[in-house]
Order: C-alpha cells, then sequence, then structure tokens
C-alpha cells in the first residue's frame, strides 16, 4: 500500500559531506511538494466546479507513471537522447489519462451530480479499485524501477546539493502552474470554468455549456496528473500500481491546506505539505532521540557510549501529511487561502 | 420487509427452520471439507464488522474509509494481552471487553475533532486515520517491540474456558467438534447477539436520533437532538463492534499482522455496506455473505475455466474479485444507490419522491 518509497528523499542528500540539513531538506521538500502542488489542482480544481472529491485522481497520477514507465524503459536502449525519451514518455502518458480522466466523469461521475453526496465518492472509490487493478494485471504487482537514463548532476548551494534532475522537476512545475493560473484567469474556457464554479445555473443560463466545462476540468486535471506521475516516476526512480492512493491522499491533503476549489491555494499549500514532510521525516529522528536530552539519556541503557533511542523514525513520514490534513480541518477548514466553508452544506 | 413478517406460527416456524438450518451448517460443509467451515467462519467475520460499520454509515450516515483500524486495535489489543509476545495469557473474556473498550476509544478519538466535517471531508480524514493506525503497527517494534512491526504476532492463544479450547477437535456425544466447528458456534452466538443490538438499536430513541441526524442534520438538531454526542457515539459503537471482530480474529488466526488491515480491506466492508443497502440490517448482511464468499466461489470457478481454456492462470482470482468489486460500487451507485435489499426508510423516501 505504501506507494512513497520511503526515504527516498535522502537519496540526493547523502553521501554528500558537510551537508546543511536544513537547507538540504527544504530543497528535497520544495521538489517533491511541487509534484504534490500538481496533483493537488487535479483535486482543487474538480472539487472547484462540482464539489467532489475525485478519489480516484491518484489512480490516474499512477497510471500516467506506469505509461511512462513503459515507453521510457522501451526506448532506453533505443540510442535516442534522454531528454527526448522521457519527454516521449510524457507524451504518450497525458493523452492515455486524459481519456481515463474524461471516462470516470462520464460514465461515473456524470449521471451522479444531482445525487446524494456520498453517491459519486462512492462511485469513484469503484474507479480507483478498478484502475488500481487493471494497472496491477497489466504492470503485475512488482515495484517498477525506470531505467536511470537522465545523468544527473549535482550543484552545491549554501551548503545544500540540488541535482539538475530536481531544477527540471521545480521548473516544468512552476511552468505549469503558471500556464494553469494563465488558463484559468485569462481565457473564454477559465473564465467559463470559473463561472461554473460559482454558480453552474446561471452560468448555464449565460450560455455556457456547462457539461463540456466540466469535462474540460477532468482533462486538464488529468493531463497534470499525467505529467505529475511520469515527474514522479523520474525524481524517485520506482513506481507501483500502489502508488497513487498515498500520493493521492498527500494531495489531497496539500489541496485542503491551502484551500479546496483554490487555485493559488493548491500550488500553496503543495510546497508547503512537500517542505513540512520533508523536515518531518529529516527531524523527527533528532527530535525524539531520548538520548540528546541529558535528562533521559542518564536512565536510558542504550544511550551509554552514544548509543541512540529514537522513538520515532523517518518511517513516519507518510503521517505527517495526515496530521497536517487533520489540523486543518479542525482548525482552519477552509484552508489557507479558502474562502469556502468546510462545514457540511 | 413487513410483507415477508408473517404472523403467528408460520413465522416461528420460519424461525425455527433457520436456527435448524445455521445449527447443522458446519457439519454439512464439514463433509465438503473442514476449508469451507472456516471460510464461514470468516464470513461471519466480516458480517460483524459490516454490522459495525453500518451504525456508523448505514444509521448515522457518517462514510468511515478507516473502519479497519478499530478491527486492527481489537486484534492488536487480543494478540499482545494472550500471546507469548509480553507473556501474557489473560482469557478471552476479560480481553474481548478490553478491546472493545479501546476501539470505542480510538473510534471516539477519531471522531471527535472529525464531527464538524461535511461527509466527503470525513471520508477522507477517516481514510487517513486507518492509514495512520497502519504505519504505526509496521513501525513500533523499535526501539521497543511493541507490535512486531511488518512480522507480526504469532503464537497468539485461542480460546478456552476452563480447559475447554476452542482450537482442539473434540468429540461431544459421539459427534466430532473440529476447532473450526466449534469456533462457528461461537461466531454464531456472537453474531446472533450483534444482530440482536442492531435491531433493538434501530428501534430505539438513539437509532431514531442517528436517524434524523443522517437526513437532515440541522433539523435534528433544531429537534433538540445532541448531534455531536450521538455521532461521536455512532463512532464509538462501530468502532467497539470491529474491536470485538478483532480479537476474534486474531484468536482464530492465531498470527495477526499489519497485511490484514489495509486500506483494501476498509473499502472492502465499506462495499459490502454499499452493496447491501446501507442502513439495512438484513440488507447488510446479505452484503457481508455475498462478498466474503466471492473470492473462493471464483477459485472454484475462474481457476479451472482459465486453466481448461488457457493451460494456465492469466488472471488471479483476487483481481478479478477486486475489480468485480469495483465495478459492483459503480453499478450500484448507478443504478440501485439504496443497495441490493434498500433499508425500509430509503424505499420510503423513493416511493415518495415519485408519488
Amino acid at each position: 500500500m505504501n506507494g512513497t518509497p520511503r526515504g527516498a528523499v535522502f537519496v540526493f542528500g547523502l553521501g554528500l559531506p558537510a551537508v546543511d540539513t536544513f537547507l538540504q531538506q527544504v530543497i528535497n521538500g520544495l521538489t517533491a511538494g511541487s509534484v504534490y502542488a500538481v496533483v493537488a489542482l487535479g483535486y482543487t480544481m474538480v472539487y472547484g466546479i462540482i464539489q467532489l472529491i475525485n478519489f480516484a485522481h491518484g489512480e490516474v497520477v499512477m497510471i500516467g507513471a506506469m505509461v511512462a514507465f513503459t515507453v521510457i524503459n522501451a526506448l532506453a536502449p533505443s540510442g535516442l537522447p534522454p531528454l527526448a525519451v522521457v519527454l516521449i514518455g510524457a507524451g504518450c502518458a497525458v493523452p492515455v489519462c486524459m481519456l481515463i480522466g474524461y471516462a470516470m466523469e462520464r460514465l461515473a461521475y456524470r449521471p451522479l451530480r444531482h445525487a446524494p453526496r456520498l453517491a459519486p465518492l462512492i462511485t469513484a472509490i469503484g474507479v480507483s479499485i478498478i484502475l488500481q487493478h487493471l494497472a496491477l494485471l497489466i504492470w503485475s504487482r512488482n515495484v517498477l524501477a525506470f531505467p536511470q537514463i537522465i545523468p544527473s548532476r549535482t550543484y552545491m548551494i549554501g551548503g545544500a546539493a540540488i541535482t539538475s534532475v530536481q531544477l527540471a522537476i521545480l521548473a516544468i512545475c512552476f511552468a505549469l502552474m503558471a500556464g494553469l493560473a494563465a488558463l484559468v484567469y485569462r481565457t473564454r474556457l477559465g473564465t467559463a470554468m470559473r463561472a461554473t464554479a460559482q454558480n453552474p445555473q446561471v452560468a448555464g443560463l449565460m450560455g455556457i455549456d456547462i457539461d463540456r466545462v466540466i469535462a474540460a476540468t477532468f482533462l486538464i486535471g488529468a493531463a497534470l496528473g499525467a505529467v505529475a506521475g511520469v515527474l514522479f516516476g523520474t525524481y524517485y526512480g520506482l513506481a507501483q500500481y500502489t502508488m497513487g492512493s498515498i500520493l493521492g491522499l498527500k494531495a489531497f491533503s496539500a489541496a485542503v491546506l491551502g484551500g479546496i476549489g483554490n487555485i493559488p491555494g493548491a500550488m500553496l499549500g503543495g510546497v508547503l505539505l512537500g517542505i513540512v514532510e520533508a523536515l518531518g521525516a529529516g527531524y523527527i529522528g533528532d527530535l525524539t532521540n531520548l538520548c540528546s536530552y541529558d535528562m533521559l539519556a542518564a536512565r536510558i541503557d542504550d544511550c551509554a557510549g552514544g548509543g541512540n533511542f529514537v522513538l520515532f523514525g523517518s518511517n513516519y513520514q507518510d503521517v505527517f501529511a495526515f496530521i497536517v490534513l487533520i489540523l486543518v480541518l479542525v482548525f482552519r477548514p477552509s484552508g489557507l487561502l479558502g474562502e469556502r466553508v468546510g462545514e457540511r452544506a | 420487509m413487513s410483507n415477508w413478517r408473517a404472523r403467528g406460527p408460520v413465522r416461528w416456524a420460519a424461525y425455527a427452520l433457520v436456527a435448524v438450518a445455521l445449527a447443522l451448517l458446519p457439519f454439512a460443509l464439514a463433509q465438503v471439507g473442514t476449508t469451507w467451515v472456516r471460510i464461514t467462519n470468516y464470513a461471519i467475520l466480516y458480517v460483524l464488522l459490516a454490522l459495525g460499520l453500518n451504525i456508523v454509515v448505514g444509521f448515522a450516515g457518517l462514510l468511515d474509509l478507516g473502519y479497519i483500524a478499530f478491527y486492527a486495535v481489537g486484534a492488536y489489543t487480543y494478540a499482545l494481552l494472550a500471546s507469548p509476545h509480553f507473556g501474557l495469557h489473560l482469557p478471552f473474556w476479560i480481553i474481548l471487553p478490553i478491546g472493545a473498550g479501546i476501539a470505542a476509544l480510538f473510534g471516539a478519538l477519531l471522531g471527535a475533532p472529525t464531527l464538524k466535517l461535511r461527509g466527503d471531508y470525513l471520508a477522507i480524514v477517516t481514510l487517513g486515520f486507518g492509514e495512520i493506525v497502519r504505519i504505526f503497527l509496521n513501525n513500533l517494534s523499535r526501539p521497543v517491540n511493541i507490535t512486531s512491526g511488518p512480522q507480526g504476532i504469532a503464537r497468539i492463544d485461542a480460546f478456552s474456558v476452563d480447559g475447554f479450547s476452542f482450537a482442539r477437535p473434540q468429540t461431544i456425544a459421539g459427534l466430532e467438534f473440529s476447532g473450526p466447528v466449534k469456533y462457528y458456534y461461537l461466531l454464531l452466538a456472537v453474531m446472533l447477539a450483534v444482530i440482536l443490538i442492531n435491531l433493538r438499536l434501530q428501534n430505539s430513541r438513539i437509532g431514531r436520533a442517528w436517524e434524523a441526524i443522517r437526513e437532515d442534520e440541522v433539523a435534528a438538531r433544531a429537534m433538540g437532538i445532541h448531534t455531536r454526542n450521538l455521532k461521536l457515539l455512532a463512532f464509538a459503537m462501530g468502532a467497539s463492534f470491529g474491536g470485538v471482530a478483532g480479537g476474534m480474529f486474531a484468536a482464530i488466526q492465531a498470527f495477526i499482522s499489519p497485511e490484514s488491515f489495509v486500506l483494501v480491506e476498509s473499502i472492502m466492508v465499506v462495499s459490502m455496506v454499499v452493496l447491501g443497502g446501507m442502513g439495512n440490517i438484513w440488507g447488510v448482511i446479505l452484503g457481508a455473505v455475498l462478498l466474503s464468499f466471492t473470492p473462493e466461489i471464483l477459485r472454484w470457478t475462474v481457476e479451472p475455466v482459465q486453466n481448461a481454456l488457457f493451460g494456465r492462470q492469466l488472471i488471479e482470482p483476487e483481481v478479478i474479485r477486486m475489480l468485480l468489486f469495483g465495478l459492483a460500487l459503480v453499478l450500484i451507485m448507478l443504478f440501485r444507490p439504496a443497495g441490493l435489499l434498500p433499508s425500509a426508510v430509503r424505499k420510503r423516501e423513493l416511493t415518495e419522491h415519485t408519488a
């Protein structure tokens, strides 16, 4: 079930001498967080328009990573330039995911648009089970390792390392976010989307084809999800059919943190969540190492001779997203930037 | 419901018939193979789980996607208090109430911060809660070994009373009672008790208050129903049922590990409730029985068919089962949103709307 390869965040920090842990974790968190942000956009756009938590969005991301894996794996020995291989992989993943996103909306959500809220949520769970097991059938249960084709160069800034892959991921994610913002705030489709989000009936009366706007939202969200899947796969180098559920949950937490339904909120929430998670994983071990507290160290046998007694290690990394989610929902249900109130309608 | 519930002698005759059938079932199944008795036992455990979840989802209308966490809490409580792991061997009639209590506590703990949330948010938070519990079970083996992590806890005690162990085969009155058959009767008794509790609960003040909350929370509060406490109560009661089922699961299996308490299991229990008919006890039982026997039925049909057609297993039955689950969830919501056996209230609502 645990889709995120634990500790992978450290891969880029390990082995380098004199690393500034704080800065390093911020860089790692920023990278993971920008991917979360792109996934979170898919949740938040759909939620903003039809108030549905698209539970299956995480699986769309997973399928994106899987399709890219297949293509990259097939083309890796072909001698094409690595960048072209990854681009072709993404180019194949995006249409597949868009198709899935459209089919999902058309078959599982549209007929239930006026049903009680729990009904589409349950179909969403159904869709996510179906996608996950179809992926299992196609790509097997195994953890798939992406071929390491992109030569990773490391740059040092202020005592921390940043790799070319991380830089590329940051650049792509921020470009996608800027592109989406331009689409939503500068184009006719974006205007129609915002109008539908505010009031679907009135938007319909103004001549907006609501069905098309909603379908477009799903298509855009799925395309973003596909790219996020490719980035995630190439960053961590791994993909598995179960990776979607926990990634989806984290992205959803990010969307809630920023204020669900709010597009800049999802971006902010994703980046923040990534950083919180990386810092949490980086420091929880030290903070809960009872031997670092003199009062306790004297009483614990394991501490003798510089030993450690760590209550919670970085293997609890996945817990942070949920804790953030619960804290936000309890203390500020509207999120950091949201105006909507998360109370029952 | 009221149609087939005939009065007087007919009704009692029907009850007697069902009772005899349930009493003889394990012997009939044992003829086919003891495995089938075991499968039936697990099906009863699922019925218990589904009935517990039905309190939360069906009665109070709160979608809980992390329900298996309470099952895990019950199972681990039993495992820790009755295994060589800590060297504790408390009797089961002490542990099961403790497990139920701890699970109820966890239920309230989960409910307290989430009660203000709207249904779909609640679903996600409960899902996250279920994952947190599983992550803790997986990792609480260091620095102090509490749960043994992914290895799980083995050699868990079986239920026993005064030297009468539920695990050993025994001949009573000339009849051979194997371990699973004994557990079957125990589970059956527990299940009947739980069904009775549920039936009484549904028509009680509390049950009607839950129904009111489910239908319209604001109106319910306006009628003087203390919605917060009642929702907490629903969480705690549902959780305690899960805790009891978990304890029995640990004893029957004699081994537990976090693998048994994954998200898919939560979703499976939700599927049982939804498929059968949220809020209708008989529907939920039907859903649980149907879905827990599906993998076995598939194993007996799909495997031979595949072997005959392709000479090997192309698709594992497990995968087919999950695909069918997913499909069933979607189709049920699209075409029969109230489930196979809808609850009376929901049916009434639907007919009133069309009239």
